[in-house]
């Protein structure tokens, strides 16, 4: 039986739910340290910085391709360089990746080549098709679907017996779909090694995070499924390695997933189809723009002693010649069969398929390709 | 008379609709102080505050489950759903539900809403921005499906449908949003549902689309009639349910016929249409029914789409075949 406490009063979440989620910071804007640096040598930290820059660049190189007529709607990623670097550093070869639609730095860290995430915003499938060694899904453009895709595959790794962990990134507006609840609840029962990341940037298109969800912060909802939740800085790399790497030691331990949340920001619009400034202030962004996660890390390793001006200004030259070969590549590639469209479908192709693929030859052969304006 | 583009149609419809029915709601994702990704909805929250045009968090079930209970009780909502693509996520508070509230309640509860949802290939977008989900809506008892071809039909069929006392899925041709303008009169007026339109009168073949194909058709007509081929073209207007009789008269003076839609084949639109065909006037045909369709698989990226999707050419290949059977 219940004993009677003094005053009979319902406990009530409030009383449950009495600190504040608060971003946890290692690195401050002016690169000094907060607490212990992780266990990263001097060329980690260049290979970090090193994709930070290259994502950097390769946004400016997308959108101008966008602007241009030479690519499809782009979803810029500038701002939220270290929530992806930082977090996906933590990933050995063999985990999974499931990204949303804007990890380009995180993608291209954990082994996919530039020129196919490219390729992807070209309208080109084989940008979909990662290198047999590379475990990345496909980008997830139905927003939260790939939050359960992860779960399973840690589910799956679980069942047998190897300690795979799986990493699946999502927007603050992704938290307010189904999948994402679905997706932590069976986590937490099933204890898989999934990290839950996700890249609060503020803004869901237009829809401010407040408007998103009543909840203070996006780690909180952690609680409800019973599992690990965390609030970082999602500008400080060194902060997002820490944990995103605690949380994947926590799950390969048999622990279950954590839910980080990524304080950070997007500068540029939502893709290359949107107006920001219909909803947010430029004070805004520039304000952002001050807590650089690029400037952070270079002024980290410089006061380090392990980095400095020329080294940085040889990186981007490095980095920009990269890119510009992989437009390069990009815009050389040759157009490709229409058997692209049918291959695939099936293991096997079908009689039906094998009919229309036919029937779609015949026209090409007699009007013409509709790609070149004969239609 | 204005000249209107089709989105500013839709755009000029819900403002009139929001004006003359105060229980119109609209809701959706972006669609307040933003106006819609489409711009859809420009100018309703700054007109019709916040109670009305109501920005929701990123859930598409959730959107239209709560359309539901708000239809039920006795609000018009008005839920826009960013893209096609994303209605699989609608789909059970679809199917499940709004469809056959009011059949299962024995007409106790209703619910007379209308879901907006742009539909259709042709801007260049990722994956899951192109597709054309008709089929599947058909295919659920209790549901209308309402896609307008021009700037004209557009206001007229929203406010149709938005007075309908049925749930409604009301699909945007998103490649012509702002292809075609067209004069729109500023006051309110309706298209009845469930009425196609004869676009153009012929005597040798029927050719039957709806929604942005109607101009890849009539660009195909206008070169059969080059080539003395006399076609009717027909567009639906409402897809389901649909206008038979115009079917049925226009074949039977015809005796031929072409069905022309963006969605893959199997179990389509054209399925069903062909079905009604040799069910109504079997004894008129005097050829195959030829149907001119995307390809059975996924949409494919927007760079081969051109490959995929049914154009004047394909069109008039389909209209040869039929009079040279
Ligand atoms: C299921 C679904 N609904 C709507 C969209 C359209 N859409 C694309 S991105 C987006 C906002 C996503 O915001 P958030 O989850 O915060 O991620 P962010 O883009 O900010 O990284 C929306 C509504 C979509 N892709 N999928």
């Amino acid at each position: 039986m219940a004993t009677k406490s003094k005053a009979n009063k319902p406990v009530t979440v409030k009383d449950v739910f009495k600190n504040k989620f608060t971003p946890y910071t290692l690195l401050n804007p002016d690169g000094t340290l907060n607490g212990p640096a992780p266990d990263l040598s001097p060329e980690q930290l260049q290979a970090m910085h090193r994709v930070m820059v290259e994502a950097r660049v390769f946004d400016e190189r997308a959108v101008n391709l966008q602007r241009q007529g030479r690519l499809g709607t782009f979803a810029p990623l500038s701002g939220q360089e270290a929530a992806q670097v930082g977090s996906a550093f933590a990933l050995r070869k063999t985990d999974w990746l499931f990204p949303s639609y804007r990890e380009h730095a995180a993608c291209a860290l954990h082994g996919q080549p530039w020129l196919d995430i490219l390729k992807y915003w070209g309208g080109n499938e084989d940008g979909s098709r990662v290198p047999d060694d590379v475990n990345i899904f496909p980008v997830a453009i139905p927003i939260a679907t790939q939050i359960i895709h992860a779960v399973g595959a840690a589910w799956a790794a679980k069942i047998q017996g190897k300690d795979d962990a799986t990493l699946v990134f999502f927007g603050d507006g992704g938290t307010s779909e189904g999948d994402f609840h679905e997706g932590l609840n069976f986590a937490g029962v099933f204890k898989t090694a999934t990290v839950f990341l996700c890249q609060n940037n503020f803004y869901a298109i237009s829809l401010p995070r407040e408007s998103q969800t009543s909840s203070e912060s996006i780690a909180q909802k952690a609680i409800s499924y019973g599992i690990e939740g965390i609030q970082v800085d999602g500008n400080d790399v060194l902060a997002m390695y820490q944990m995103t790497k605690e949380a994947f030691d926590r799950g390969r331990a048999g622990e279950g997933p954590t839910l980080i949340e990524a304080q950070t920001y997007r500068y540029g619009p939502h893709t290359t189809a949107d107006d920001p400034t219909r909803y947010r202030d430029s004070a805004e962004v520039d304000q952002w723009k001050e807590r650089d996660p690029i400037e952070r890390l270079k002024n980290y390793m410089i006061s380090q002693s392990i980095w400095d001006d020329g080294k940085e200004e040889a990186l981007w030259e490095d980095v920009r010649a990269q890119m510009a070969k992989v437009v390069e590549d990009y815009e050389a590639l040759p157009e490709r069969p229409v058997e692209e469209i049918f291959k695939y479908t099936f293991e096997e192709m079908p009689w039906h398929l094998e009919e229309q693929l036919a029937e779609l030859k015949d026209f090409i052969a007699e009007y013409g390709n509709p790609n070149e304006g004969h239609h | 008379m204005p000249h209107l583009t089709l989105i500013q149609a839709v755009n000029d419809a819900l403002h009139l609709a929001m004006k003359h029915d105060d229980r119109v709601v609209v809701l959706g994702e972006d669609v307040g102080e933003n106006g819609g990704v489409f711009r859809a909805t420009e100018g309703l929250h700054d007109t019709f505050g916040e109670d009305r045009v109501v920005d929701t968090p990123l859930a598409e079930g959730a959107i239209l489950g709560a359309a539901i209970g708000m239809a039920a009780y006795g609000i018009r909502p008005i839920p826009e759903i960013q893209f096609t693509g994303f209605m699989p996520m609608v789909f059970d508070h679809m199917v499940s539900h709004a469809s056959r509230l009011r059949w299962r309640t024995r007409g106790r509860f209703t619910c007379p809403l209308v879901l907006r949802a742009p539909y259709g290939s042709g801007i260049h977008a990722p994956e899951h921005h192109s597709e054309s989900h008709e089929a599947y809506y058909m295919h659920t008892p209790g549901l209308k499906v309402v896609v307008p071809s021009n700037p004209y039909d557009a206001k007229g069929l929203l406010i149709s449908a938005i007075k309908d006392p049925n749930p409604v899925l009301f699909f945007e041709p998103k490649r012509i949003y702002r292809a075609i303008r067209q004069e729109v009169p500023e006051e309110i007026y309706e298209i009845p549902l469930g009425k196609a339109a004869v676009v153009n009168e012929g005597t040798d073949v029927t050719v039957i689309t709806f929604g942005s194909m109607t101009h890849m058709a009539k660009e195909a007509i206008t070169r059969a009639s080059e080539q003395g081929i006399s076609a009717e073209l027909i567009d639906l207007r409402t897809v389901w349910p649909l206008d038979i009789d115009t079917i049925s008269t226009s074949v039977a003076k015809t005796g031929r016929c072409v069905i022309v839609q963006e969605a893959p084949r199997a179990a389509s639109f054209s399925s069903e249409i062909l079905t009604l065909i040799h069910e109504k006037v079997f004894d008129s045909l005097q050829a195959p029914v030829e149907r001119v369709a995307g390809f059975d698989t996924p949409m494919p990226y927007y760079r081969m789409e051109n490959y995929y999707l049914p154009n004047a050419n394909r069109i008039l290949a389909g209209i040869n075949n039929v009079l040279n059977f």
